[in-house]
């Protein structure tokens, strides 16, 4: 396994829903970009996240350069099954592609996998075609990004012959190759997503062949006193301490004293989701820490600040 | 924590859920719908009584957990009184649970809706169904609904809390009856279990049969093709049976519960969810805010003395040493306390500006602040629940 996530050719970042999945992805793509490497971010659910976490315009299915060395697309699976049709089968693919692709769609809500080839098939097209030095997806959440990882193996077990059979076969050599592919999973340090993430790390290592290249822990909080710091704190909030203080400075300070309360609070609860993080998934894997963004929660600006925080945290 | 958590329109969960027989949970993924969820059916069975049951399809057993039981399966199962009377309550009514298992559902319907034993057997036994039936046409969202409608018929439970399954949209669930109506009645699905014969020689000069047959390979159109030939003896059942769903879910006893965060990803979805709802004309009865930062952190006379803390700190720090601790030390606890109070408002106002943007009127709008802990146990629930209860 590489030892920088971004020397991989292609990424693919899940993560529970909420957690900051789409900045992470688009900060990874962007701190790649910034290293000199020719990148393309593609965003599967076409919901206009990648738009908003970089501040461009809409992205389509041909890719657009939307900062120095980044591209940006997002998938279409009709757009991907025209391109496929004519790089692979040479079938003419004239006029409206309309009657085929609602049909094909078809199809794909009935057979497991199909459409997930279509957007898996068109990221490694990428990969080795050599198009990129790297593919950074963000792709469908937790719940269903294994399916997208497995499906090329379940449509290599259903179907024996045929164009189908050839693609699936080099597809699973770029996917499990783990200096060419790695999934990247965001979590944040909060319950739920630190048992779905455990949980997903058992999954993608029994039920794929693709490799987790790291787990990126979102929204970090600080953490507000150092050492003996805590009982310094403690006592500056017993009750005369308190009246000296909010004398001093005629006001309450009371709120202060529980804001900083809840914030050691938050820390701490987080603190231990972390460390049980830490120690139920293989320790090979790297976890990266963002911190939490008070001023921004989304936008270029938080995007930046995440790539500076992931720049930091590899190294660079 | 002290926080206020004041429904600020009319009504109250309270009378939603002594209104209504069925209140689904929705909103986006990790926003605590599914502890909401739980937290709402507990306070019911505690203080209003009367049989009441929450059903989830959450896959990461977040319900039993909360519940802190262990082992809630497909059947429904009662929370034990042993498990209130730890949590120091007694609870006018019960408390029943069931954890949606997609698979075991989906045999179940296989099985009621087949034409003879024969039929469902081969179903079941057919590679491509137990391949399809974890994600068929969003299976999950439609088995939820499914089961939903068969508990609410056996009119055992006198108020059903639904959590929804964690869709890659919300919407998804809404639609998921309508989208499986509409498959078994498309075209294409008649055209592909015609015997492969008659079907080439029908079709043979349209470019869809020609490609399909080129991609995918006419082996596994024919596989594809039985799978459905089969399946296609339960059309009338299924049809049926989403339409009824729907019907239920448009009714005056059902009712929405919209669970988000004040983040902007759930919040737009929370947004477009309800947009949608309203469209459609389901009741949208409650709109939960979750891990809101306490009103007190938006004051502004509270920044003005978190900044004076930290502009005196110098000499704040000389008056307080004595018996206490370093100067250097006392200096850079107030100025950290300071920076994180001023830290924390710029979050809690940009929450209260997405909160007054959250631009919908249902019923109830709560919110439930940051709880110091995670919430493991019925007393943890009932804790939460008490935030949204009046």
């Amino acid at each position: 396994m590489p030892a920088d996530i971004l020397e991989r050719k292609l990424l693919f970042v899940t993560g529970k829903g909420g957690v900051g999945k789409t900045t992470v992805a688009s900060s990874l793509a962007l701190l790649a970009a910034n290293r000199g490497k020719r990148t393309l971010l593609c965003e599967i659910d076409a919901k206009g996240a990648i738009a908003d976490a970089l501040e461009t315009g809409r992205t389509r299915f041909q890719p657009t350069e939307v900062h120095p060395r980044l591209w940006a697309m997002s998938m279409d699976t009709e757009a991907s099954l025209r391109e496929y049709l004519r790089l692979n089968l040479r079938v003419p693919v004239v006029g409206r592609i309309g009657p085929i692709a609602r049909a094909f769609e078809f199809v794909a809500t009935a057979a497991p996998g199909v459409r997930e080839i279509l957007v898996v098939g068109k990221l490694c097209y990428e990969v080795r075609e050599r198009n990129w030095d790297l593919v950074v997806v963000d792709a469908p959440p937790t719940g269903h990004v294994i399916g997208e990882l497995a499906a090329p193996q379940a449509i290599n077990d259903l179907v024996s012959i045929g164009p189908v059979r050839q693609q699936t076969g080099w597809m699973l050599d770029i996917l499990s190759d783990p200096f060419l592919t790695g999934l990247c999973i965001v979590a944040t340090p909060e319950e739920m997503p630190v048992n779905e993430t455990i949980e997903l790390a058992a999954r993608v290592r029994s039920e794929t062949s693709v490799s987790l290249a790291a787990i990126v822990v979102n929204r970090v909080l600080p953490e507000l006193f150092g050492r003996g710091e805590e009982a310094v704190f403690d006592a500056l909030a017993e009750p005369d301490r308190a009246a000296a203080l909010a004398k001093a400075v005629d006001g309450d300070v009371q709120p202060v004293l529980d804001g900083a309360g809840l914030a050691v609070t938050l820390r701490r609860t987080g603190a231990t989701h972390l460390e049980r993080l830490r120690a139920q998934v293989d320790s090979a894997v790297p976890l990266l820490y963002v911190p939490y963004l008070f001023a921004r929660s989304h936008g270029l600006r938080a995007t930046r600040q995440v790539a500076e925080a992931l720049s930091a945290e590899l190294g660079y | 924590m002290p926080t206020t958590a004041a429904p600020v329109r009319s009504g109250s969960l309270d009378q939603l859920l002594a209104a209504k027989e069925i209140v689904v949970s929705c909103g986006s993924g990790g926003v605590g719908k599914t502890t909401l969820a739980a937290a709402a059916a507990t306070m019911a069975a505690v203080r209003q009584g009367g049989k009441v049951l929450v059903v989830t399809v959450d896959p990461a057993k977040r319900l039993a957990n909360a519940l802190g039981v262990e082992g809630i399966g497909n059947e429904e199962t009662r929370v034990p009184t042993a498990a209130f009377s730890d949590a120091g309550i007694t609870p006018r009514g019960e408390l029943w649970a069931a954890m949606l298992d997609t698979k075991q559902s989906w045999d179940a319907l296989v099985r009621r809706h087949a034409p003879n034993d024969r039929t469902a057997s081969e179903i079941l036994a057919n590679p491509l169904y137990q391949n399809v039936s974890g994600r068929f046409v969003q299976s999950h969202d439609y088995i939820a609904m499914e089961r939903l409608y068969e508990i609410h018929n056996k009119g055992i439970y006198d108020l059903i809390v639904v959590d929804t399954p964690p869709s890659r949209n919300a919407i998804d669930f809404l639609e998921a009856p309508e989208r499986m109506a509409d498959f078994f009645s498309s075209r294409l699905l008649r055209w592909l279990i015609v015997p492969y014969r008659s079907r080439v020689v029908n079709f043979a000069s349209r470019p869809f049969y020609q490609v399909a047959d080129r991609i995918l390979g006419t082996q596994f159109l024919q596989d594809i093709a039985e799978f459905f030939m089969l399946f296609q003896t339960m059309y009338d059942g299924f049809v049926k049976r989403a339409n009824a769903v729907e019907r239920l879910l448009h009714e005056r006893r059902t009712t929405f519960m919209v669970v988000s965060t004040l983040e902007a990803a759930p919040l737009r979805e929370a947004e477009q969810f309800i947009e949608v709802m309203s469209a459609k004309g389901f009741h949208l009865g409650a709109v939960v805010l979750n891990k809101v930062l306490p009103d007190y952190m938006r004051s502004d006379r509270s920044a003005e003395v978190a900044g004076r803390l930290r502009a005196r700190s110098d000499e704040l720090s000389e008056a307080l040493a004595p018996g206490l601790a370093a100067p250097a030390q006392i200096h850079r606890v107030l100025d950290e306390l300071a920076e994180s109070f001023l830290n924390f408002q710029v979050v809690a106002c940009r929450e209260a500006e997405q909160q007054a943007e959250l631009a919908v009127t249902p019923e109830v709008v709560a919110s439930v602040p940051y709880f110091d802990t995670d919430i493991y146990d019925l007393a943890g629930l009932v804790r939460l629940g008490e935030r949204i209860w009046s």
